[in-house]
């Protein structure tokens, strides 16, 4: 699924094909392909032969299942037990976990608009087993009165059998998933196969198919409770770096460190009070985490108030990475790093993370645009930046305006040379030398008005060099205005 | 285990530079090749027409001093008024910008406490503050403070002040840098980036000294020799001196040879 592909989009049919022996077949198909009279098995050219305008992807399994396995992390916000039914099913286990809900229904539908945010079209049945939710989420049509007599209305394509022995039931009669249950099962069962038996007495209830939820690593999450509120933060303080030893324990079991961790304060009158910190590298340094959960409290705009106290502090790893207790044994040039890391992260929580800042190249060739500076903390691997050619002065300023401030040419040379005496900031500059121009286009493949820039490296007669560009060519426009971009060192 | 590296760290440093607090044993133009004294506060002047020079300056410094990983700190003026900083300019200057960390903090205040924190940071190499206007905040106090944190942490701290006025301060040298004309290149281009530097004061050593200096990025050295014989200084060698002249007694030749020196270009 390409889930961006369907959001806000306008009535284009979409198809998904696979090759398998004997051609191109559609595989999966959205909503107007559906409307349109197309269906899941035919060849690509009979679905193009019939709906000429039908956008074509390629269908990727893997990326399906990928897509699933990170909806159903998501699910786990309503439920730890989440079962994956392939390839676009979803099975949860919400027996007692609807209270926070007030009713199954709630839940249902908070979790129907959040993934129709993300533009997915949910079909949702409840059952008692996980095989009639399943079944009459695929296949419940009219609908009835209780889950009993909506299980009896299902097609029998609801039982999940080979195709063979869906149009034998067919050819036989039966349906709906009731026709068959009214015959006695041993008939069934030797004429259909045992599956389908079996599948019946799921359906009706009296056996149990398990749900085979995902294996998940719980998140580690240390939390302390008081009879007695505490009423100093000072003390909450002590209780966290004694949860974060708590945390760091266990994370050291796994040979995980944190990189997010949240800290919550839960007030005796209901408040909860979130503290959230980031660090650059999974770490397991309690000295650290205190030290940016203090910046961190800090920074906020309203100081933590206990109030009448706080009866539980909670502290949960939110992210975790691998970390091997080698990687701990820093030396040298790493341990420096690591430092930096730290400081980064202390200072990144204290003024916000975009200030703090690396920077990080970016394949465009308008200056501006050439380069990007990205959180410290998040940064990529470093870019190599191209080496600047020897004995070559810099070609670059090392302060760049932006946007370039317009500047007064008051002596133009030649129509091709940049102007001999300039106004900028109310002060008059006489050019020495120059070079240039170096010619930077428009991006036009983004936008065709756009003019071109002449640059030019300019020198001025007390020794200051500037990077200034005309902008447009005399062939472009009439009077074409000139700004000054940057300056040298 | 923390301070046990911190403590290679320094013991490396030592071996490497010389004593960690070397600032005045040093030979008056031993930055020219060595960068300033490492683990000590400097201060670099310069007004809003020169900020450029300055910062290409306190760059070239690092660089000579061989300082790195660094950590630009500006204030919210430095970026309105001076503009951004342009990484491929500063590439081009001989910078690793890929251990560059550039902090924005919003005033002078935020700035010092920022400092104050970056300062002790043992796997820092540089630090480099960089305000615009007077900024009275960054006093005596607050210089000394920065001072101590440098002498213990082994960071070398450089206070770029755009636009100000020097103030008493406790850095260990104070100084003045404004734009110089380069040697130009074939076709009248521009040459390389070129200084006029004066060593306004310095702690326990000789002050009031100048330079004409170019940035060598190849060879990450300032070199003064280019200034004497060439083209540009046409006929006044002796007023672009090859080393350090004190400015009190030749002020006025200075701003003879700077007066013919517009002439001839």
């Amino acid at each position: 699924m390409r889930p961006h592909l369907f959001v806000g989009r306008a009535e284009t049919p979409i198809a998904f094909v696979e090759s398998v022996s004997g051609g191109v077949r559609l595989k999966a198909l959205d909503r107007e392909a559906v409307r349109a009279g197309l269906e899941p098995g035919l060849t690509l050219a009979d679905a193009r032969a019939r709906v000429p305008e039908l956008e074509v992807y390629e269908h990727d399994a893997h990326a399906d299942h990928e897509w699933l396995e990170r909806l159903a992390d998501g699910c786990q916000r309503y439920t730890p037990s989440v079962a994956l039914d392939e390839p676009d099913g979803l099975i949860l286990d919400i027996a007692g976990c609807v209270h926070e809900f007030e009713g199954e229904r709630r839940l249902a539908a908070d979790l129907e608009e959040r993934l129709a945010r993300r533009g997915l079209l949910v079909r949702h049945a409840f059952g008692d087993t996980p095989d009639t939710a399943r079944a009459l989420a695929r296949y419940a049509g009219a609908p009835a009165p209780d889950e009993k007599r909506a299980v009896k209305r299902l097609p029998v394509a609801a039982l999940g059998l080979d195709v063979d022995a869906t149009t034998a039931l067919s050819r036989a009669g039966l349906k709906t998933v009731g026709d068959v249950m009214a015959r006695p099962l041993a008939t069934i069962a030797a004429r259909f196969g045992e599956d389908a038996a079996m599948m019946i007495r799921r359906l009706d209830g009296s056996v149990k198919g398990p749900i085979v939820a995902r294996r998940t690593v719980p998140r580690i999450g240390v939390e302390r409770r008081f009879a007695e509120p505490i009423a100093r933060t000072e003390y909450a303080l002590e209780i966290l770096a004694e949860l974060a030893t708590e945390a760091v324990a266990q994370l050291a079991d796994r040979h995980e460190g944190g990189r997010r961790w949240e800290a919550r304060l839960f007030r005796a009158d209901g408040l909860v009070q979130r503290l959230r910190i980031e660090t650059s590298q999974a770490t397991r340094d309690v000295t650290l985490l205190m030290r940016l959960l203090r910046e961190r409290i800090d920074s906020l705009a309203d100081p933590l108030d206990p109030g009448f106290g706080y009866d539980l502090v909670r502290l949960d790893v939110a992210l975790a990475e691998r970390l091997d207790a080698s990687q701990l044994k820093l030396e040298g040039g790493e341990a420096r790093k690591g430092e930096v890391a730290q400081l980064v992260d202390q200072l990144g929580t204290r003024l916000g993370r975009v200030r703090v800042r690396r920077f990080s190249a970016r394949d465009s060739h308008i200056p501006e645009q050439a380069e990007l500076l990205l959180p410290a903390a998040e940064a990529p691997a470093p870019t190599p930046w191209i080496a600047p050619e020897t004995s070559e002065p810099p070609l670059r300023p090392i302060y760049l305006f932006d946007p370039p401030q317009p500047i007064q040419s008051i002596m133009a040379e030649v129509p091709d040379g940049p102007p001999h005496r300039f106004r900028w900031r109310r002060t008059v500059h006489d050019v020495a030398h120059s070079e240039g121009p170096e010619r930077i286009a428009g991006e036009w493949w983004r936008r065709q008005d756009i003019p071109t820039r002449d640059y030019y490296r300019i020198e001025d007669r007390r020794g200051r060099r500037f990077w200034i560009f005309r902008h447009g060519l005399y062939s472009e426009m009439e009077a074409p205005r000139w700004y000054l971009h940057g300056i040298f060192a | 285990m923390n301070e046990s590296s911190a403590l290679i760290a320094r013991l490396k440093r030592i071996a490497t530079t010389g004593m960690p607090t070397q600032g005045d044993g040093r030979p008056d133009d031993a930055w020219l090749t060595q960068g300033m004294a490492k683990a000590q506060l400097h201060e670099v002047f310069a007004t809003v027409d020169d900020a450029a020079s300055a910062a290409g300056f306190s760059v070239a410094s690092i660089l000579a001093a061989r300082a790195a990983p660094v950590m630009w700190m500006r204030t919210e003026a430095s970026e309105r008024q001076g503009g951004r900083l342009h990484a491929t300019g500063l590439v081009e200057m001989g910078l690793d910008v890929s251990s560059l960390v550039l902090v924005s903090v919003e005033d002078e205040t935020s700035l010092l406490r920022a400092a104050a924190d970056a300062a002790r940071c043992h796997g820092l190499g540089t630090l480099l503050m960089e305000s615009w206007g007077r900024a009275p905040k960054i006093d005596l106090t607050a210089t000394r403070r920065l001072m101590l944190a440098a002498e213990a942490s082994g960071v070398t701290i450089l206070n770029l002040r755009i636009g100000a006025e020097p103030v008493p301060s406790a850095a260990a040298s104070r100084w003045q840098v404004a734009a110089c004309r380069s040697r130009p290149l074939e076709a009248d281009a521009p040459g390389k980036p070129a200084f006029d530097i004066e060593l306004l004061r310095r702690r326990g050593g000789q002050a009031g000294l100048r330079w004409r200096v170019e940035w060598d990025r190849d060879a990450n050295i300032f070199d003064h020799t280019v200034f004497d014989q060439t083209a540009f200084a046409s006929g006044d060698s002796a007023a672009l001196p090859g080393t350090g002249i004190p400015v009190a007694a030749d002020r006025a030749v200075a701003d003879d040879a700077a007066a013919s020196v517009r002439r001839s270009g």
